[in-house]
């Protein structure tokens, strides 16, 4: 285990230098301060007020740029180890496969990780500081949801990197795939149940698969949410299986194509050249 | 030392090895030539578990690579032919060679200093900011200091000053190196000449000529 948190730690310190990781931060951590600042958390809208309405805003941001960010910086890191032959020196050393591959995953997670939990933990310290209600239960379930989304997207891009030979065929390819997963939430979905172009149980079932939609609908559950706000394909589903029924099978699953993902990619990289 | 059993090898639907029997003895010197696209690099990706063979058996000791890859790894220290880019800082690089190399940080630095290099000095700075001729030091003081069986050098001196080509050359004619193996690939005889005891050169994937010096 020791040489797989040496290379964890390594790539943490690394990437915590990096300016991808400063903008990535700066994004999450500027978002928080905005939305306080704003006013956002003072205002009544849709039945929402304070720190529960901050969080619906976060969520919906959460939604767009963190499958975004993690794929891009994902795959571009890991192919351009690669294509430029760093991994030609580094695993020329005596570590296992599986301590490599494992140990950058871990090293990623908390690159990920870290940035949200800081950023939820300030509009925790603001909402505090200025007397307000905290939700503690959806403050937990929320940071679950976004650990386990995050995990999803970082399988799904060391699958594409470790399955690809150059990092612009993995860039593509990780671009292709947000396009496809933000395209499959409410918006084309509920184009399809109007136009009737496929049976109601397929678009159902799309949404459900749809790890971008999953978190989507899970995380605006906590919220008891009207139909204006989450959409028809998502209210559905949230009628059907009940608000603790989706967070449940959200959490389940968005943490099962993550392990699944990371899993295969790990096969890929252990049965393939390395370079 | 190094036993290579009828290594085959494709890339990119083009057979670059075709056929590879070695066996290096310890203490062997041995220079691979060759033109460009031999297969001198493919070999060498090879014998370091980059590259899965399409056939063949590689051992390194009594360690088959393809089962026993940390083992067989434990006893070969590589220099590239270009350093690459790794963001590591100097540190953080020195940690990685010392936990996952199984050296000593001091005895890193004592190397590079016989090269005229004050690692401390510069070990906040990220390794890939370095010089061409300072990454080059680095990485063959790393080398060094692994207790290491078989060295495996890519042009080594390629980047090298004139003094740190006469300490690289000090270095591998010292007495404690006579028993460990060293596989060279360069396209320098000349200052190679007084050390290597083997000559092995591939053309076309295939080796074509096989000579001691």
């Amino acid at each position: 285990m020791k040489p797989l948190f040496t290379i964890a730690k390594l790539d943490f310190l690394e990437s915590f230098r990096s300016r991808w990781f400063i903008g990535y931060a700066a994004v999450f951590l500027l978002l928080v301060v905005t939305l306080f600042l704003s006013g956002i958390t003072e205002s009544r809208v849709m039945g929402f007020s304070g720190l529960t309405r901050l969080l619906l805003i976060f969520i919906q941001a959460c939604n767009i740029i963190l499958p975004i960010f993690i794929l891009v910086t994902t795959v571009r890191t890991i192919a351009k180890e690669r294509d430029n032959n760093v991994f030609e020196y580094l695993l020329s050393f005596p570590v296992s496969l599986a301590a490599y591959y494992w140990g950058k995953v871990l090293g990623r997670l908390l690159v990920i990780w870290v940035p949200l939990l800081l950023s939820l933990l300030l509009a925790l310290g603001i909402g505090l500081i200025r007397g307000g209600e905290i939700p503690w239960r959806i403050l937990a379930l929320y940071t679950a949801l976004l650990a386990f989304s995050s995990l999803t997207f970082l399988g799904i891009g060391f699958f594409i990197s470790v399955s690809t030979k150059s990092q612009e065929l993995a860039l593509g390819i990780a671009l292709f795939v947000w396009l496809l997963l933000i395209a499959l939430i409410d918006i084309a979905l509920i184009g399809f149940l109007i136009q009737k172009m496929a049976p109601d149980n397929l678009i159902f079932a799309l949404a459900l698969l749809n790890p971008v939609q999953t978190f989507r609908i899970a995380a605006i559950a906590l919220f008891d949410p009207v139909l204006s706000v989450i959409g028809p394909t998502s209210y559905f589903l949230l009628d059907t299986f009940g608000s603790t029924g989706i967070i449940a099978y959200a959490l389940l699953y968005l943490g099962f194509i993550g392990l699944l993902f990371l899993s295969l990619g790990y096969l890929v990289f252990r049965r393939r050249d390395l370079l | 030392m190094i036993t290579i059993q009828n290594l085959d090898k494709t890339l990119s639907r083009q057979k670059i090895l075709s056929g590879i029997t070695l066996d290096i003895a310890d203490g062997e010197k041995v220079l691979f030539l060759g033109h460009n696209g031999a297969g001198k690099t493919t070999l060498i990706r090879c014998l370091l578990g980059e590259y899965r063979p399409d056939c063949g058996k590689i051992f390194v000791g009594n360690h088959p690579l393809a089962g026993e890859r940390v083992e067989a790894l434990r006893k070969i220290a590589f220099v590239p032919q270009l350093p690459p880019p790794i963001r590591f800082t100097l540190n953080e690089l020195f940690e990685y060679a010392a936990k996952i190399g199984h050296c000593s940080i001091d005895k890193i630095k004592e190397n590079s200093l016989y090269f005229g290099l004050d690692a401390d000095a510069h070990k906040h700075k990220a390794f890939h900011k370095l010089s061409g001729g300072m990454k080059q030091k680095i990485l063959i003081s790393i080398a060094f200091s692994r207790d290491a069986e078989v060295f495996v050098f890519d042009e080594p001196t390629a980047n090298l000053d004139s003094v740190g080509r006469d300490r690289f050359r000090e270095l591998i004619g010292a007495p404690e190196m006579r028993r460990k193996t060293i596989l060279f690939i360069s396209h320098r005889l000349e200052e190679l000449a007084k050390v290597v005891t083997r000559i092995i050169e591939l053309d076309l994937g295939k080796v074509v000529r096989d000579e001691p010096v």
